[in-house]
């Protein structure tokens, strides 16, 4: 008999009050919001009063004009801004990685911090810099551009529809540019010494050898990196709000999902919020960001080849 | 090792409670101490805290003992946002600065704010100092009227003289002064930038508009659907700002308003589309002497009309519990004597109450002798009109810098806002 109470495994209590007060915290700040907006989007208030009315929120939004011309723009906007910091971050992120990782080099620690600092930085710090910097006015840009003879290239380009939005993700890039270069940086160095050597002994050498060896080698970090980068980029807002206000402007030019949930959400000037119209861009925000995720994770990620090292 | 973090920590528990314990005692003491009635002014003017703290708050406590006035500004942008968290957790304080408009009409129907219609001191306004404030029946007003802004030019006088130009009075004689001191080429003739928008709109269209469209007369025909924002009156004025875009400084694309300030209180620019809420700031900032002129109108001999725009007010919070002390301060805030400091201490704010103020800053005494010269009005975009999605003053931003940029024209502009406009508010489709 008590061999048989012995064997019997008493339930592990400690298991639920060790994971207890996580669970409480993340459900508390984040579970309990999430589910929130997501019923607060469908619902619309009437005369003081709340009433539930399905998908009429998101239906406006989407086919209404008087939203859905906003929202698709900013979407629009949103998707650009996403695919600069895709192909200018990533490709110099790399190549930054790579130069840092030559054994040769001369500094390489002040390289890598110096790079890696702008990350660090607030949104606002590097907005209200740049700003700064390119401005007509005051900025060291025009009269950089002066000393080297190429002043006819200045525009304002912030204050110009065609450039701005170009220009607010190329600063963008410039803050973060660090964290693809320290990821990668990080993967490189993790590649065994032995099978450089091997590759060698089998003739593949210099450029071959990154493009042959070390990319194929990377290419989980690199998609590690894209989606820091998706996710980022449409959940974006701190940027554009300190450098072309609320209103995103020139004519919403830089108007990302982010700023729109901005002014929807807590209205501005003499637009008054409406929390319901904010909770349904939100939703369709992360759904966005969910159905990339999931891409993701489920196609992306299983057909990346990973190799034991 | 265990039983040293043990006794850290006994002592930290000790320290925590020993303070708690010192905190509860002070707290104690002050309550002890204070019988008064403190009141607590929930305010956006952070700017302001100085003014109050030393001038208005010790002037009405040195009147009115037992009761303390604490004012408690949140940062501007963040004003509205606080202050209904506030008001719905009852944590409001009994004194509430009005936006005007839509934001406070909209807390009074929630209320939030309690009618004050029967504090003394209130039949010392105008209806249109009062319609800010009101509901669109004008039956009750929930704020007590403080301070209006005045749009017009602020002009550098030495640029002027140095050029040889003359205050303008007419839409010809201002561009006229413009073209001669772009041909001079010291100074930048106007410094304005499209870079924020609302500088386009509010410095821009509300400041010369008001000619065209006449006024409360306009303004009030746009309401009742009786005019559209495609007739002359209202598309006139864009047709004026697209000049505007030869005399702004290079990249005004970019510019922002603080590289507006900037700009002009250096001595680089000459003219200045500004709201009389500069007045202040430009005295301290620019070493030159500063002039104003009024909006030019089309020809000369006209009538003028000034934007006298009412801008802040002072509320009382409906469940606030020291309401008769709060009536009594909104009744000194209606008097000659608050509406005298106020103007004084915040030159460029002028007071909406019938009392003859004197006004010690010769800029806004300029500025105010255009009340007794020009009829009077408010943003056109402000009552009623900017209720519904979209929004008709973030429009008119976007369209006001669109069309100094020239990239909308004039007629565009005007077509896509009154499609806008149309698209919700009934007397309008």
């Amino acid at each position: 008999m008590d061999r048989q109470e012995s064997g019997r495994k008493p339930f592990r209590w400690h298991i639920l009050v060790f994971l207890l007060p996580a669970t409480s915290v993340y459900t508390l700040v984040m579970i309990y919001p999430l589910a929130e907006t997501l019923r607060l989007s469908l619902f619309r208030e009437v005369d003081n009063s709340t009433v539930f009315v399905g998908l009429a929120n998101f239906a406006d939004l989407f086919f209404d004009s008087r939203w859905s011309d906003q929202f698709w723009n900013a979407l629009w906007n949103n998707i650009y801004f996403f695919i600069v910091n895709m192909l200018v971050q990533n490709p110099i992120g790399i190549a930054l990685a790579a130069l840092l990782s030559i054994p040769r080099l001369r500094g390489r620690s002040f390289y890598r911090t110096a790079i890696f600092l702008p990350t660090l930085l607030s949104f606002v710090i590097v907005g209200f810099g740049w700003k700064l910097i390119l401005s007509p006015l005051w900025g060291v840009a025009p009269t950089l551009l002066d000393f080297v003879g190429l002043k006819f290239l200045f525009a304002p380009w912030l204050g110009k529809e065609a450039y701005a939005l170009t220009t607010v993700a190329l600063v963008s890039v410039w803050q973060f540019i660090g964290l693809p270069m320290i990821l990668i940086y990080a993967a490189l160095l993790s590649i065994p010494e032995e099978l450089m050597e091997a590759a060698e002994c089998d003739g593949v050498t210099g450029a071959a050898q990154f493009w042959k060896i070390k990319l194929p080698l990377i290419l989980p970090t690199i998609g590690i990196i894209s989606i820091l980068t998706f996710v980022g980029n449409f959940n974006a807002f701190d940027l554009i709000y300190t450098m072309q206000g609320a209103l995103a402007g020139p004519n919403f030019s830089t108007d990302l999902l982010g700023t729109l949930l901005y002014r929807t959400f807590f209205g501005h000037q003499l637009q008054l919020g409406d929390p319901n119209m904010g909770a349904t861009v939100a939703t369709v925000m992360f759904l966005i960001i969910l159905s990339g995720v999931a891409l993701y994770l489920f196609v992306i990620q299983r057909r990346i080849t990973r190799y034991q090292m | 090792m265990d039983k040293n973090t043990c006794k850290a920590g006994t002592r930290f528990t000790a320290g925590i409670a020993a303070t708690a314990f010192g905190a509860a005692f002070a707290l104690g003491a002050a309550s002890v101490k204070a019988e008064d009635v403190t009141l607590t002014i929930e305010s956006w003017r952070n700017d302001d805290l100085e003014i109050w703290n030393s001038k208005i708050i010790p002037a009405f406590e040195a009147q009115n003992p037992g009761i303390k006035i604490v004012f408690a500004p949140t940062a501007p942008a963040e004003y509205n946002a606080a202050l209904n968290t506030k008001l719905q957790a009852g944590t409001a304080g009994d004194l509430i600065t009005c936006r005007p408009f839509d934001a406070s009409l909209q807390l009074f129907e929630k209320g939030h704010l309690a009618s004050v219609n029967d504090v003394p001191g209130m039949e010392n306004f105008s209806p249109v100092a009062k319609s800010g404030w009101s509901t669109d029946d004008a039956a009750t007003t929930f704020c007590v009227p403080m301070a209006s802004v005045i749009h017009g030019f602020i002009y550098n006088k030495e640029a002027f003289k140095e050029v040889g130009v003359e205050a303008p009075t007419t839409e010809a004689e201002f561009f006229a002064a413009l073209d001669k001191i772009k041909e001079d080429g010291n100074y930048v003739p106007m410094a304005m930038g499209t870079a924020d928008q609302w500088e386009a709109a509010t410095m821009g269209y509300q400041n010369i508009g008001p000619n065209y469209w006449k006024g409360e007369e306009g303004r009030l025909a746009l309401i009742e659907g009786k005019q559209r924002l495609t007739d002359d009156p209202w598309v006139e004025p864009y047709r004026v700002l697209a000049k505007w875009k030869d005399y702004l400084g290079d990249g005004f694309e970019a510019q922002s308003y603080p590289d507006s300030q900037n700009l002009f209180t250096l001595g680089r620019a000459a003219v200045y589309p500004a709201g009389s809420w500069e007045i202040s700031g430009f005295n301290v900032q620019a070493d030159f002497e500063l002039g104003a002129f009024l909006p030019p109108v089309k020809t000369a001999g006209d009538t003028c009309y000034i934007s006298d725009h009412v801008d802040i007010a002072l509320g009382m919070n409906a469940k606030g519990k020291n309401a008769d002390a709060a009536k009594t301060f909104l009744s000194w805030v209606a008097s000659a004597e608050f509406a005298e400091i106020y103007a004084n201490s915040l030159p460029g704010f002028f007071p909406l109450a019938s009392h003859d103020v004197k006004l010690e800053d010769p800029l806004a005494q300029e500025f105010v002798t255009w009340r007794a010269k020009c009829e009077s009005t408010i943003r056109s975009t402000y009552q009623i009109l900017s209720r519904g999605t979209p929004n008709l003053e973030n429009t008119t931003w976007v369209a006001s810098a669109n069309v100094i940029k020239g990239s909308e024209s004039p007629e565009d502009a005007a077509k896509s806002l009154q499609e806008g406009l149309a698209s919700w508010y009934k007397p309008q489709q």
